[in-house]
């Protein structure tokens, strides 16, 4: 069951690959229409959903405590003694990701039959998404680290494919480029930490892993500590990089050049939370570390600070929510280093579903639009596209944090976590709780922009040319709701992301309950602070957010109220739309340097000493020998020559060689 | 085991079929084609019915042994065999040759006989080093071939040829001279203890050698092997050979000097340094750990700036093959594996580049990148093929280049963290050099108004790659096909380099880092 759970979407990628490869490629054929390789890609998703869905029952039906499927499909490294099986293994942490990957991931397939509808390559464009949902399962189905980091990487590089889709496009070539290069620089980390832990407990299989970590002894041995904060330091670098956390987030925002279903399935809903995942699943180690633990939880909290001050900021529907993506998984790893790693997890999910609601919606709102994403364009949507508009509401809200709207239930848990975990502080709160507020600020900001006051955009407004995929849909160009192929999946998800948090109600919690197995006790800290405080701080949260919303609701009801704004804080503007100048600082810092030091490299030491070096010993060896001239006619002479003096050399050396092997030493 | 001389057949069947081609009617192109692509493939065809014999659980330390007494005065004599290293190597080299005699078939021009007689006397050349279990035979055709290749580049290179041809020429003759010393004063040395010469791999090993310090006798005769090894390789920063070479080659010298050539030099260190002076090894295993170390980051650098795309591929060939040093000389078992893996995957990998950027040039007749751009759109079957070549360059997993490096990396780490971390920076910068390259040549707008009427691969070309982009995927999927017989070789390489292993100089190795602590487990 497990192997076809995977094998679906391999096969979904194989078909629409090789059908694409063999027949539509070719420069006279006429283009297939995005509904037949668009219908095969969502079978195979919802054949994996269904398959999933079916392990999961029987999963449920086992001892909670032996909840357990394993199956090695076949032997991927042996050498001597080492072995490595290719092992997929499902426990309930890997099936709560099997069920959003492949759910929200069927939902994406579908959808995208309407957006790509004008594609020229539709069939590359399914294939490329199937692989990746086939990469993301091997991700969190691995039964050991290098399995796990060929679905890590696999998925890199449908993100690479992805986001440089439109690859005519320099801008967008680049932004692939830059997303699968600073993931390759998490990956070291990824490495690193891998081999620290085979050369530790010398195994890469998680079971085995962890109870030869356990088994090292209670209490854990103080001179190991710090080897084990090291490998969760490594793994953490791998972490930032997938997972877009600082220092290394600055690929994601630059992803949104791919299409925005992609966006929404792999730079929202799946692979940006593989870092999490990598964490919960590692739990038992990280739980070792205190030190490693509060470095997560720092990182993820300042990303989540940071990233929300861009997210007001931006104009480009899709960039703000890329920044609000960020900063969102800078939520969940606050959770994780916090050691309330099913308070993480629970946001993995709740924000998958939010999420992807809202980059469709943001799709359903540019292809409405024709590929207009200017949030400042547009306006008043609300009565034109009444569907995304209402599906839209919910997200906006949902991400907001109201309750009883999903977010709110995982933001507050992993607020209170922050607070009352042995590794959490009032400070950790704090900038949680900044953060949410901001959140429902700029969220309420790009809501207002978009679908309320006046609609901005004339009739004529559409010259914003863009690439190759801008083939105009082939009618007028008025603004329009999308066909129900977009919209049912963003129904489905806007119920989801109403109804998705009540799985983990505090003190109800039905998700704490299943993922127990996995994640152990370390996630139930000993509560330090009575009832009365959970309740004050829930209650603050939620007035925050409702204090970002009215904010949000009130600067930015037209655009005059904004520009004022904006006038008002020029500097800061600037500031900030320049993303804190951080792209331009890793230019100068790192890019450049490295760039120029290779030039040097070369000119000056390969070619200027290592080359000049080596032809000078030719040159002197043509002055000794004339004789050697005809070497530059390249004759046969040539090597008469050279292996007569060869001959000569070595026949003597057969003769006086032992003498002269006596000098050298006599020398020494 | 078939009949007892299928190795010497094997080996003299190039040569002998080249000679014979040779009385071909000079007009007749296309004979004279299918006559070498005939006999190629039925070299493969014979080292696949070798592979197919060789015993895999054998206990016997090479097969298909044969042994002729030849210079009795020296002690020389013609002994060949396979382990299940060579094994791999000779498959590589009958895996290529049909390879790139097909792949040569438009990109020739003049002197069609005599092409493909060098290419099927070269073959004999690499065939016969690979095989030879004596010293002095191996020395004769590691010199051997030399000379087809010298043609290859000299007759049909570009524009540099004879300057690039006699480059590569002497540095190899030059840096192999000292070799030749050293093999002369090991087979004066078995004499002297022995009482007879000889230059026997099997006779030699026995000899006993001062292995004390940096300039004992076994450090200096190390050297002496070392410095032709490195060059062959090429080890920083004895590789400025090679990106002239490769520059001027033609496609198929290109082809194979970086998926054979190049694999003699690891290959001989293996085969011959390695056992021979084990206790130099040891001595020496810091500074080679630093220089194959040192070439990863510095190949990856400076080929990142390359403008021209057979010059990037040459120095990632530099960045490529410093694993398979630091591989070697990290002396642990899952390394060397990875080592001799990562041979058979660059030759894969860059042997492919260089075929893709052969075809791409047979249609444009330029390798400046900026001459390219966009083309993804004119040649999307080229497009497909180049992406899997790079990908599996850039050791992604699932393709054979991450088995190769992964394994280097997890072995090279239990014996020294330190030069396995810097290496690892040829995970990020191979990303950065490759993606870079491909995005200029591949993606964005077409450029060039020449660019857009570019013909997508034909039949042929698609026949010539398909093997490479098959083994791309079965290496990275299923490498213990290739582990099962490789093992015992290298089990047995890597016990004699061990029981040498001086205490006294452990030192050596703690200074790259401290050895691995290992708790329980």
């Amino acid at each position: 069951m497990l192997s076809l759970i995977v094998v679906f979407p391999l096969v979904g990628f194989l078909v629409n690959g090789l059908w694409y490869a063999l027949f539509q490629m070719s420069k006279n054929q006429r283009p297939v229409r995005a509904v037949f390789p668009g219908i095969i890609a969502t079978a195979a998703m919802a054949a994996s959903f269904v398959t999933s869905l079916a392990a999961w029952l029987e999963l449920s039906g086992m001892d909670p405590h032996h909840r357990v499927i394993e199956l090695v499909c076949f032997e991927w490294m042996k050498v001597g003694k080492f072995s490595l099986d290719f092992a997929l293994r499902l426990d309930p942490l890997s099936a709560l990701f099997l069920l959003v990957i492949t759910g929200v991931g069927t939902l994406i397939h579908m959808y995208s039959i309407g957006y790509m509808a004008d594609d020229e390559t539709p069939g590359k464009y399914f294939a490329y998404l199937n692989l990746f949902c086939f990469a993301m399962l091997v991700l969190v189905l691995g039964a050991s680290l290098p399995v796990l980091f060929l679905g890590w990487e696999g998925v890199g590089l449908c993100s690479y494919l992805l986001i440089g889709y439109w690859y005519a496009d320099e801008e967008k070539a680049t932004a692939g480029k830059k997303a699968f290069i600073v993931n390759r620089i998490g990956d070291l980390g990824f490495l690193l930490g891998m081999f620290l832990i085979f050369s530790t407990f010398g195994t890469l299989d998680f079971v085995q892993l962890k109870s030869a970590v356990l088994s090292v002894g209670t209490p854990f041995p103080a001179a190991l500590v710090p080897t084990v904060t090291a490998i969760a330091l490594f793994l953490f670098v791998g972490c930032a990089g997938k997972s877009a956390q600082i220092p290394l987030y600055v690929w994601l925002p630059d992803a949104m050049a791919g299409p925005t279903p992609v966006s929404a399935l792999i730079h929202a809903a799946t692979m940006v939370t593989s870092g999490v995942y990598l964490i919960s699943r590692l739990n038992f180690i990280y739980s070792l570390a205190p030190d490693a633990l509060a470095v997560v939880a720092w990182v993820g909290a300042a990303t989540a600070l940071f990233a929300a001050t861009m997210a007001v900021v931006q104009t480009d529907i899709k960039k703000v929510l890329a920044y609000s993506t960020v900063s969102q998984l800078g939520y969940m790893f606050l959770g994780c280093g916090v050691a309330a790693y099913d308070a993480g997890v629970f946001h993995v999910i709740t924000h998958a579903f939010f999420k992807a609601l809202l980059f469709l919606g943001a799709g359903s709102v540019i292809y409405g639009m024709h590929h207009e994403q200017d949030i400042l364009k547009m306006g008043g949507l609300r009565a034109k596209m009444p569907v995304t508009f209402k599906v839209f509401a919910v997200g906006w809200l949902a991400i907001c944090g109201v309750a009883p709207l999903s977010g709110f239930f995982s933001k507050d848990e992993i607020l209170w976590k922050a607070w009352s975990s042995p590794h959490g502080s009032a400070a950790l709160w704090a900038v949680g709780a900044v953060t949410a507020v901001l959140t429902a600020f700029y969220m309420t900001r790009l809501f207002s922009l978009t679908f309320l006051g006046e609609h901005r955009q004339g009739n004529h407004g559409h010259d914003h040319a863009h690439g190759s995929h801008d083939s105009a849909h082939g009618h007028s160009h008025e603004v329009h709701e999308s066909p129900w192929v977009m919209t049912g999946p963003l129904i489905v998800l806007a119920v989801l992301s109403a109804v998705g948090g009540w799985i983990g109600i505090p003190h109800l919690s039905w998700l704490e309950h299943w993922l127990e197995p996995v994640l152990g006790d370390h996630g139930h800290p000993v509560s330090t602070s009575s009832a009365w405080v959970e309740w004050a701080l829930m209650a603050v949260s939620f007035s925050g957010a409702l204090l970002g919303i009215y904010f949000g609701l009130r600067l930015y009801r037209n655009l005059k109220a904004a520009e004022a704004l904006k006038a008002r804080f020029s500097g800061l503007h600037k500031l900030l739309t320049h993303k804190w100048y951080v792209d331009e600082g890793y230019d100068m810092v790192f890019v450049t340097p490295i760039v120029q030091l290779s030039k040097a490299l070369w000119k000056y030491f390969d070619v200027a000493v290592i080359d000049r070096f080596v032809n000078g010993l030719g040159r002197v060896s043509y002055w000794t020998g004339s004789s050697l001239r005809g070497m530059q006619t390249g004759s046969i002479q040539v090597y008469a020559w050279i292996f007569l003096a060869g001959l000569i050399l070595s026949s003597g050396y057969l003769i006086f060689g032992t003498h002269l092997l006596g000098v050298i030493h006599g020398i020494r | 085991m078939g009949f007892d001389k299928a190795l010497s057949a094997l080996v003299f069947f190039p040569l002998a079929w080249g000679i014979l081609g040779l009385f071909l009617p000079e007009k007749k192109h296309a004979w004279i084609k299918g006559w070498a692509l005939l006999g190629a493939m039925a070299a493969l065809v014979g080292s696949i019915y070798l592979y197919l014999q060789y015993d895999g659980g054998s206990a016997a330390e090479y097969q298909f042994t044969e042994a002729w007494t030849w210079i009795p005065a020296m002690g020389v004599r013609y002994l060949v065999g396979l382990d299940g290293i060579s094994l791999w190597l000779v498959l590589l080299t009958t895996f290529f040759t049909p390879v790139v005699v097909l792949g040569s078939f438009n990109a020739v021009e003049k002197r069609f006989k005599e092409y493909y007689f060098l290419l099927l006397a070269l073959e004999t050349g690499m065939l016969g080093a690979f095989v030879s279990l004596d010293i002095f035979l191996f020395y004769l055709f590691w010199e051997a071939m030399l000379i087809p290749m010298y043609f290859l580049i000299g007759i049909w290179g570009g524009k540099e040829r004879v300057y690039a041809a006699t480059k590569f020429f002497l540095y190899t003759m030059v840096g192999s001279l000292l070799m030749l010393v050293a093999i002369f004063y090991l087979a004066v040395q078995h004499k002297t203890q022995f009482g007879e010469v000889s230059t026997a791999l099997s006779d030699l090993v026995r000899v006993k050698l001062d292995g004390q310090g940096w300039w004992s006798t076994q450090s200096v005769l190390f050297l002496a092997f070392a410095l032709a090894f490195s060059i062959k390789v090429p080890l920083f920063p004895f590789h400025t050979w090679l990106p002239d070479a490769h520059v001027q080659a033609p496609t198929a010298g290109s082809v194979i000097l970086a998926s054979i050539l190049l694999k003699m030099g690891g290959y001989g260190l293996l085969r011959f340094a390695f056992p021979l002076f084990p206790q130099a090894v040891h001595q020496y295993q810091g500074i080679f750990l630093a220089l194959g170390a040192t070439a990863i980051v510095y190949g990856a650098c400076v080929a990142m700036i390359q403008p021209d795309i057979k010059k990037l591929v040459a120095y990632s060939s530099v960045s490529h093959m410093g694993y398979v040093i630091v591989g070697l000389f990290s002396l642990n078992s899952l390394a060397v594996h990875g080592s001799v893996y990562q041979m058979l995957n660059h030759g894969i990998s860059t042997g492919g580049l260089f075929l893709l950027v052969g075809m791409i040039y047979e249609r444009r007749h330029t390798r400046e990148i900026t001459e390219y751009g966009g083309i993804t759109k004119a040649v999307p079957l080229f497009a497909i093929a180049f992406l899997i070549i790079t990908l599996s360059s850039v050791a992604l997993p699932g393709t054979n280049g991450f088995i190769g490096e992964f394994l280097i990396l997890l072995g090279t780490w239990q014996t020294a963290p330190w030069i396995a971390a810097i290496s690892g920076l040829g995970v990020i910068l191979g990303a950065v050099y490759m993606l870079w390259m491909f995005q200029r040549v591949m993606y964005g707008p077409i450029k060039h108004e020449e660019n857009k009427n570019l013909k997508d691969l034909g039949f042929r070309e698609v026949v010539v790659l398909l093997p490479l982009l098959f083994l791309v995927f079965f290496m990275g999927i299923k490498p213990g096909f290739f582990f099962q017989k490789m093992t015992p070789s290298i089990d047995r390489l890597m016990a004699r380099v061990a029981t040498s292993e001086p205490a006294a100089q452990t030192k050596e190795i703690s200074q790259n880092g401290k050895r691995d602590q290992r708790p329980a487990s």
